[in-house]
């Protein structure tokens, strides 16, 4: 059983095509910035069988398309990678087209399992600078730049995904030598510049948490572009979601 | 006969009236993409300009330009009118003035006086002294007839909005007739039909005669129509621009005679398509030329106007008049029927901006053209102004591949079959009687007799179904006995004939029942079942409130635990329907939809089961409830498809509204998954979709400042309003509904 946090069955931004997202329960990041806190918690969700996702995927099958599919996201889904195999396992040999939306810290023997069924991982690299990383997430981002570097081994096709959060990520020192980091990597199909906004802010008030980001606002058009110029010579596609 | 119709490849056509078969061996399927398409000239701009300002003083005016308080409307009644005559290239106007109203006392003296009365002005003394003292209208037929019960029915809010004190509508004339034949030989071939209407006269057969007779005067009168604008009617349309000038006059004369609720156009577009082509080929006109056309013709469209009562808004909201165009579709041999004219029609969004009219519906397949398909998407992305039906499923469940829609919904035969408009019943406000032991949950008042009291105060789900099937059932009774008398009296008082006579004699007829309140049916009874529901009563024991424990599944989550339950309602009340005997035979049909009328239904009915409280509007037609479809955009789609067409025959509406943004990140993979989504919606055999694409902050700021948005378009259930012309509590309730968002 998978603890699911939500469905989104209009999922238009996380992978090619329409998709079905599964928000799981529990994240081992707490992100300054996150947009789903009430996914953080590592207890709660609701209890849900591989049958009732794949009956819902079946249901949803002709609004895939000939790009769409599912996509794992959280919460950080790799968190349940155990109970996630025999999911995702199932939801290849049905034919679907499987993302996993992760912040890359958690690689073990289940995820290794895991990776075997998933069309595309959607990695979220958020600083590539260690010191702004603990800042933003409160852990250090080794784990991710060495899953990255499993990810390559195994000829994984990634898509990077980088929240411009004005202040914190956007300066342009730190975008140069996260494209630097990467430029090497063949199986990075693209990166997709996240702009940060300020929707999941009422979360936390719901939560009695104390939201760190107050006063930091949507990122202007010239913030984006000039990410977007700068990250643009380093990958092969950069969009802006 | 003139060049044009000689070039054109002959067939049964020629023999017998019969415009299928002329569409079919004369249509150019196209292909392309739009890139063919041209922008306004600026005789259209000029036009549309003063159509604008027109509109504008007639929205400052309380809603009403002008009324011409003397002249009974018919189809000569008043003289060529223009917007500006030497700019005009299709003519034609209801009155002698744009945006003049004209009065249609058949339907009902009382109403055309309060409608008169509401604007500050008097209807002329002879016009009063004829329909009080002398001639007998369709509502005084009506109210001479109904019984005690329908009168309670209808009071109580049982059943709403009877085209009881206005016209029925529905009917689509075959308007393409008039050009491809001209008025002589319809005439002709209508005299050979009363001429065969011989035999032992039965009530059928004379009344058959006489309408019939009708038609045919009714043709006369439109040929003298034609000659005030120096048309001549009598023969067929010889060029593109008369073809489309043609079919306008055929609808003019139904609009100038009748006020009926929807008045639909039918299906002209690939038939003038053929036309524009032949011209185009000929090097008689540019497709500048042709676009201006069309252009002139939807701006027609767009100013026709009924004088409608201020109560009238209550269940059809913001002057509609459903000038419904089905544009598309497939043809039985495989073919598929967009033209260029289908995108003509709809590129007038663009060249006129967008508007509610006419209702341009429409009709997918998974075979149309991709081209087509992303022109579409595209369109309903700028505008909010399309519904989309399934073509493949009316087509192979009714049998026929020229077909229009009626009002918002509805598939029509085109001049084969006619419908019976019914309104709808409260089918959530039903419910309230089985739970009441029979009586109206607000008035107090004994509706159905013999509902058992409940045994307990929590609700048990077999108990309150079995009482539910038995309150259906009388419901159904009182439904079907008010239909018959309407529709008796809308033929003997205000006959169609305008209209009648652009369609077969003695055609089949469907009668287009309704109802309303599924969603809050089918999570009142999931309640019931999933959860533990207490009902709290007033003193009089009559249930006020619903004290709900525990969780229960909704309906719009794709969840077949309540999503059944909505089928199984559905299909239950229709075969009641079914089952009961029918004026003229007609064919029962029912439909899930509601028009603007979900508001209004709320307020009328008390708390549900579901825990809405008593008043808050119902969802429109056959969507789920706001706010309840928690897992997004398709599973909600997903709950809706499960309904079954075949037991609601007149038509599942479902209005989605989606910020642009949800769609996508850019405007190719917007279009792109608008596309894969309506593909995969109607591959799962659901009916119809409303697309809205727009953020609700627009909306919220319309409100605010109207001024700034006069052409603000978004569809409702089956049809579109301009926003701003809806009053603040249905635009509150627009507002309130799902803007599927994944933010």
């Amino acid at each position: 059983m998978l603890r699911v946090h939500s469905f989104e069955s209009l999922g238009t931004y996380d992978g090619p095509g329409i998709r079905l997202v599964v928000f799981l329960q529990g994240c081992n990041f707490k992100c300054l910035y996150c947009a789903n806190a009430d996914t953080i918690e590592l207890k709660g969700g609701t209890e849900t069988s591989v049958e009732e996702i794949v009956n819902m995927a079946k249901n949803q099958k002709p609004f895939f398309g000939k790009k769409g599919g599912l996509t794992f996201s959280g919460g950080e889904p790799l968190v349940q990678a155990k109970q996630l195999l025999p999911v995702v396992k199932t939801l290849k040999q049905e034919g679907f087209h499987v993302c996993i939306d992760t912040n890359g810290s958690i690689l073990n023997e289940d995820v290794k399992a895991v990776m075997e069924y998933v069309d595309i991982v959607l990695l979220d690299i958020k600083h590539i600078n260690e010191a702004q990383h603990q800042l933003l997430t409160g852990k250090s981002n080794a784990k991710t730049l060495a899953f990255v570097d499993y990810l390559q081994e195994i000829n994984k096709p990634v898509w990077l995904r980088y929240v411009l959060v004005p202040g914190y990520s956007n300066n342009p020192e730190h975008l140069h030598q996260l494209g630097k980091h990467f430029q090497a990597y063949n199986n990075i199909e693209k990166l997709e510049i996240q702009p940060y906004h300020e929707l999941g802010a009422h979360k936390y008030e719901h939560l009695g948490w104390e939201y760190k980001l107050k006063g930091v606002k949507a990122n202007t058009p010239e913030q984006l572009n000039e990410a977007y110029n700068i990250l643009t010579t380093y990958f092969k596609e950069v969009v802006i979601n | 006969m003139s060049k044009i119709n000689e070039v054109f490849v002959r067939g049964n056509w020629n023999e017998q009236v019969n415009v299928r078969d002329f569409v079919q061996k004369n249509i150019t399927p196209y292909e392309g993409d739009s890139s063919f398409l041209c922008g306004p000239t600026d005789r259209t701009k000029k036009l549309w300009e003063i159509c604008l300002d027109a509109i504008k003083e007639e929205r400052a005016n309380n809603g009403v330009r002008s009324i011409d308080t003397e002249t009974i409307s018919t189809i000569t009644s008043h003289e060529a009118g223009y917007i500006q005559k030497d700019l005009e290239l299709i003519v034609g106007l209801q009155t002698d003035e744009l945006l003049k109203r004209a009065m249609k006392p058949y339907g009902g003296i009382a109403v055309v006086e309060k409608a008169c009365s509401e604007q500050g002005l008097e209807v002329s003394d002879r016009v009063k002294d004829i329909f009080r003292n002398y001639a007998k209208t369709h509502n005084d037929g009506v109210f001479d007839v109904y019984t005690d019960e329908i009168r309670k029915y209808r009071s109580l809010g049982f059943l709403t909005g009877l085209p009881d004190n206005y016209a029925r509508g529905r009917i689509i004339g075959d308007y393409r007739r008039l050009a491809l034949y001209g008025i002589d030989r319809l005439v002709t071939a209508k005299q050979a039909d009363l001429a065969g209407l011989v035999g032992p006269m039965s009530d059928d057969k004379i009344r058959l005669r006489e309408e019939v007779a009708e038609q045919i005067k009714a043709l006369i009168h439109i040929k003298e129509l034609g000659a005030k604008y120096g048309l001549d009617l009598s023969r067929p349309a010889e060029s593109a621009q008369e073809a489309v000038q043609w079919v306008y006059m055929a609808y003019l004369s139904a609009v100038k005679e009748q006020d009926g609720a929807a008045m639909s156009l039918g299906n002209v577009s690939s038939f003038l398509d053929i036309y524009m082509e032949y011209d185009l080929a000929n090097g008689n006109i540019t497709e500048e030329l042709a676009q201006e056309f069309i252009d002139q013709f939807v701006m027609k469209l767009r100013v026709v106007r009924h004088l409608r009562m201020n109560a009238y808004n209550e269940i059809f909201a913001g002057d509609p008049t459903w000038v419904t165009e089905a544009i598309g579709g497939k043809l039985m041999d495989g073919r598929h029927k967009i033209t260029k004219t289908s995108y003509r029609f709809l590129q007038t969004l663009y060249n006129l901006g967008p508007s509610p009219e006419p209702n341009m519906t429409v009709l997918w397949s998974q075979d149309l053209p991709e081209n087509f398909k992303k022109f579409c998407a595209q369109v309903s992305i700028d505008t909010s102004s399309i519904q989309y039906e399934n073509d493949d499923l009316m087509t192979n469940t009714r049998n026929s591949d020229d077909y229009g829609i009626a009002c918002c919904v509805s598939f029509q035969e085109i001049g084969k079959h006619i419908q019976f408009f019914g309104a709808r019943t409260n089918l959530a406000k039903t419910l309230l009687l089985a739970i009441n032991g029979g009586r109206c949950e607000m008035s107090g008042k004994t509706i159905v007799e013999g509902i058992p009291a409940l045994k307990s105060e929590v609700l048990e789900f077999d108990e309150v179904m079995a009482n539910y099937k038995l309150a259906m059932k009388d419901v159904a009774r009182v439904y079907n006995e008010s239909m018959n008398i309407i529709h008796y009296m809308h033929d003997k008082y205000y006959y169609e004939k305008a209209q009648m006579a652009f369609v077969d004699t003695n055609p089949k007829v469907n009668l287009a029942y309704g109802m309303a309140g599924l969603s809050i049916v089918a999570d009142s009874l999931s309640a019931i079942k999933h959860a533990k529901v207490t009902v709290i009563r007033n003193e009089e024991g009559l249930s006020t409130d619903f004290k709900i424990e525990g969780e229960f599944p909704c309906y719009g989550n794709d969840d077949d635990r309540v999503d059944n339950l909505a089928v199984e309602i559905s299909n239950n009340f229709n075969q009641l329907l079914c089952g009961l005997a029918t004026y003229k035979n007609a064919e029962p049909t029912m439909s899930i939809l509601t028009i603007t009328s979900n508001v209004v239904y709320g307020l009328k009915t008390g708390a549900t089961p579901d825990g809405r409280a008593q008043g808050v509007p119902f969802a429109p037609g056959a969507n789920p409830m706001h706010g309840r479809d928690k897992n997004g955009a398709i599973a909600s789609l997903n709950s809706v498809a499960k309904l079954d067409y075949k037991n609601a025959l007149d038509g599942i509406s479902n209005t989605f509204s989606i910020i642009p943004k949800s769609l996508g990140a850019d405007s190719d993979t917007r279009t792109e998954n608008l596309v894969t989504m309506m593909d995969a919606y109607f591959s799962k055999e659901a009916h119809h979709l409303n697309v809205n694409v727009l953020n609700r902050e627009l909306l919220e700021d319309a409100m605010e400042n109207p001024g700034e948005y006069p052409q603000l378009t978004i569809r409702v259930s089956g049809y579109a309003v301009n926003f701003v012309r809806l009053t603040r509590e249905q635009q509150l309730e627009v507002i309130s509904r799902s803007f599927h968002s994944n933010m």
